[in-house]
């Protein structure tokens, strides 16, 4: 997807202000773009001969930050704290990178081959599926302060992860999946084309020589097979069975162990049967399974990494000799800060001087900014949007508002309840069964002839090989995935599909869930000139302001008022076409415009001048578009839903009454929204929570089952088992009715295997069974259960059309 | 058909080969990004330097 053409900024695709006009000239034509960072970055980017960005990204460039006096990253050149953070590769200096806003293949070219004309740089990969880049700098060449400039101008924001790579374990993991795979794979090829002549002989005869051969061969594959593929599975088993627990590893192991063994057995001893085509077909195909099941896990990103997106890395320290720019970590209680319009709180503490505003939503819920006058406390992670402010720092590090959620999160971790899968379940009665089965032929067998005791147990443990069995799930889970992946939900964690299609409640988080997150107007009353007219004043005192209530007038153009001055918590005044006015609050209007005339109410935003009160604003919290039909189809689907907000009683109780929700609870803290969960669930409420915030982030580790929508916090999306990647929270019926399918196949594939097994069990026992029929039930049973499971992966749901696109075009930057 | 007493363990032969080459492209981070090298080639000139670039 290019840009939107005409509609919005060329760079960034925000909307377009009407004046000032900026414009670059891309491949000789003119492109608009909303404002002179964007300027600055396009014609960078042209510049340095990088314009193929614009022809091959896919999504659009985050917005640059404006230029500042001070050097943000100028801190990084100081070894002290540059040291700790560099590892080293020969004469070079390695820096691993986060790097937000890194949304495309294009990003990441651009940024590679941006760093990759730094003077002195070696080596620049940056991985868009991760967000993660990894420099190697010649460090008397250039400094860390250069790379990071680098990227920031190019608009992105790069967080420093330190010399230890956080992602390293992934990537082992990752690689070490892949390795197994492949060997799996290569070995199921060789071992099927074999098995193949050897069925074939097996009915039209064969050269015994040949026969005996072809089975040594098999036995050769498959045993590196077993071994180095399949090792995860007998350490699974073994870990469980030491927690003296029967998980899905248990059979898995004694399948393919026994199988195996069987099979070695039966060639070393030139009779019999051999399945070796089945042991590495059971191997691939579990192997496959867990590694989609990984890289979703992967792409969902960790607690860690979430937690670093949220908190500014540097703060503007005020020190005896001026102010200086300082890595958060080295900040201590006591410390004053100054922190700018546009930044967020790098610590916990007290207003000293100045008043401004907070955006708190994605951290309590509010959707309002919260007035913060001296003295006031702030908390890290909130964005400070009226006024620059400084703040004497109370509390960092593990005493933080922040770090007490992330505690909570860690607690909800392992107050979880274990979930009983389905497939558990069936595996530990079925294990024990056919091993007391085993024991009881092979006892009944010596009584009666001891000479094909061997035989006959060994015929019911290889035809009850519980293939089937342990096929049944990871298949239909895997395809389900899959389905739900196209459809743009990601799947973290795979039993949360068993549990999401036994979900009766839904409990949504209201600021940036059902509703945007970010104010609309509601409703605008004029007196004494026209509505289009008094918006576009409005509009133009509020551009440029980092207040939230500035965001409801980015789609009206208008220039800026000429000196805009923000007086916090109270409003705007500013100059259009030569006129004052101001736009505020009631009382902050009336210094200018006079005594509020009868019939206009105190409350709301209004505008004047001083010829007179002009406009009366009301804004509400928008609802996301889509979320009533949502919630009447989660209805309709037997879920019950409720909100549990941090916002205010009065808005919560509108968007509830709006969206027909009965049940609503206001001013919730996280433990509060925990607690309420945790008294649902006593109740017998089996809880779906659904949220975006990081305020949300413990209710969602806790619940059995849990969704964030992609466009919040990226501690959220840590936290829940299931992410919405768009945004939209029009795949939660779709993800609901795949959840029920696949429960209903899994179910389907538990009670046919159980079926073939009950069936074959008493007949090999009595000996009957001939090996070419036990390897053809073996195999059927298996392939019976892998088509039904594949059944889930047919056609989803058409996603409504327009809405992702929309969502694509114009991301909610996450602070 | 003694033929398969050599053809065989040539192609297993083979296969190691094939995971050998396999095992070394994993381990050199082939498989870590399989997006961005894809559009990388289509980019006209990525080694140029600043001053080349304006053709």
């Amino acid at each position: 997807m290019n840009a939107p053409a005409g509609a919005g900024c060329f760079h960034c695709g925000e909307p377009l202000p009407e004046l000032p006009r900026y414009a670059v000239s891309v491949d000789g034509r003119e492109r608009r773009v909303c404002c002179a960072g964007c300027r600055a970055a396009a014609e960078f980017i042209q510049g340095a001969g990088l314009g193929d960005y614009y022809r091959f990204r896919t999504a659009v460039a985050p917005r640059p930050q404006a230029a500042g006096g001070d050097d943000v990253w100028a801190t990084y050149d100081r070894p002290e704290v540059q040291a700790p953070l560099l590892g080293r590769d020969g004469d070079a200096a390695v820096v691993n990178l986060l790097v937000e806003d890194l949304r495309c293949a294009a990003c990441s070219w651009l940024i590679g081959a941006r760093l990759g004309r730094l003077p002195g740089v070696v080596r620049a990969s940056v991985n868009p599926a991760t967000a993660r880049a990894q420099v190697a700098f010649d460090p008397r060449q250039s400094g860390l302060a250069t790379v990071l400039r680098a990227i920031a101008a190019l608009g992105y924001r790069p967080h420093v992860l330190g010399a230890a790579d956080t992602l390293a374990v992934a990537t082992r993991e990752r690689r070490g999946a892949l390795k197994r795979l492949a060997v799996a794979g290569f070995g199921m090829m060789q071992v099927m084309m074999i098995a193949t002549a050897l069925y074939i002989g097996a009915v039209d005869g064969m050269d015994p020589v040949i026969r005996e051969y072809l089975r040594i061969i098999s036995l050769v594959v498959t045993a590196p097979v077993l071994v180095y593929a399949g090792r995860p599975f007998f350490a699974g088993a073994l870990a469980s069975l030491r927690a003296r627990h029967v998980g899905m590893d248990v059979p898995v192991a004694i399948g393919i162990g026994l199988a195996f063994a069987a099979s070695a057995w039966n060639t070393l001893r030139h009779v019999g049967d051999v399945y070796f085509d089945s042991v590495v077909m059971f191997i691939f195909l579990l192997l496959l399974g867990r590694y989609v099941e990984m890289l979703a896990r992967h792409r969902a990103g960790s607690t860690a990494e979430a937690l670093l997106r949220l908190v500014p890395a540097t703060a503007l320290r005020l020190a005896a000799g001026g102010r200086e720019r300082v890595p958060v970590a080295v900040l201590a209680a006591g410390d004053r800060v100054l922190v700018p319009v546009g930044e967020c709180f790098p610590a916990d503490g007290r207003v000293v001087a100045g008043a401004t505003e907070a955006d708190e939503a994605l951290l309590t819920g509010e959707s309002q900014p919260v007035a913060k006058a001296e003295g006031a406390r702030v908390i890290a992670g909130a964005l400070n949007c009226a006024s620059p402010v400084t703040v004497e720092i109370a509390a960092v590090g593990q005493s933080t508002v922040l770090a007490g959620i992330v505690r909570l999160l860690e607690r909800a971790q392992t107050e979880r309840p274990r979930i009983a899968r389905l497939a558990d379940r069936a595996a530990a009665w079925f294990v024990s069964r056919v091993l007391i089965g085993a024991a009881l032929v092979a006892a009944l067998w010596l009584v009666v002839d001891p000479a094909r005791a061997f035989e006959a147990t060994l015929a019911v443990l290889v035809v009850t090989c519980p293939c089937a069995l342990s096929l049944a799930t990871p298949t239909a889970i895997t395809a389900a995935t899959a389905t739900l992946a196209r459809a743009g939900l990601l799947v973290t964690r795979p039993d949360a599909l068993e549990e999401l299609a036994r979900a009766d409640t839904v409990l949504f988080d209201k600021t940036g869930t059902l509703s945007l997150g970010r104010p609309r107007l509601e409703q605008v009353s004029v007196r004494g000139l026209g509505r289009e007219q008094a918006l576009a004043i409005a509009a133009a005192l509020e551009r440029g302001s980092a207040h939230p209530l500035a965001q409801a007038f980015d789609a009206i153009a208008a220039a800026p008022a000429e000196d805009a001055a923000v007086f916090p918590g109270r409003g705007v005044e500013g100059s259009v076409a030569a006129v004052r006015y101001r736009i505020g609050t009631a009382e902050f209007v009336a210094e200018l415009a006079g005594p509020r005339p009868a019939g206009v109410a105190e409350a709301g935003v209004h505008l004047g001048s001083a010829a007179g009160w002009l406009a009366a604003l009301e804004f509400g919290d928008a609802l996301r578009p889509g979320a009533a039909e949502v919630v009447r189809e989660l209805e309709s689907l037997g879920l019950e839903p409720r909100i549990a907000s941090g916002d205010q009683a009065a808005a919560v109780g509108a968007a509830a009454g709006a969206l027909g929700i009965r049940r609503w609870q206001a001013r919730l803290l996280p433990a509060d929204k925990l607690a309420l969960l945790a008294r649902l669930r006593a109740g017998g409420a089996r809880v779906l929570a659904v949220g975006d915030g990081v305020n949300d982030a413990p209710t969602l580790r806790a619940a059995p089952v849990s969704l964030a929508l992609g466009t919040g916090s990226a501690l959220a999306q840590a936290s829940a088992d299931l992410v919405a990647l768009r945004g939209e929270l029009g795949t939660l019926p779709l993800a609901v009715r795949t959840a029920r399918r696949t429960t209903a196949i899994i179910r389907q594939n538990l009670v046919w295997s159980a079926g073939y097994n009950l069936v074959a069990l008493p007949v090999a026992a009595l000996g009957w069974v001939p090996p070419w029929l036990a390897a053809v039930g073996m195999s059927a049973s298996s392939l019976l259960v892998v088509l039904n499971a594949l059944r889930l992966a047919r056609r989803p749901r058409p996603a409504r059309p327009g809405g992702a696109r929309r969502a694509l075009a114009r991301p909610v930057a996450a602070t | 058909m003694t033929i398969i007493f050599i053809l065989i363990p040539l192609g297993l032969v083979l296969v190691g080969l094939a995971l050998w080459a396999f095992f070394w492209a994993v381990g050199d981070g082939q498989f870590d990004d399989l997006e961005s090298p894809g559009w990388a080639v289509l980019a006209d000139d990525p080694a140029a330097g600043p001053d080349e670039a304006r053709r």
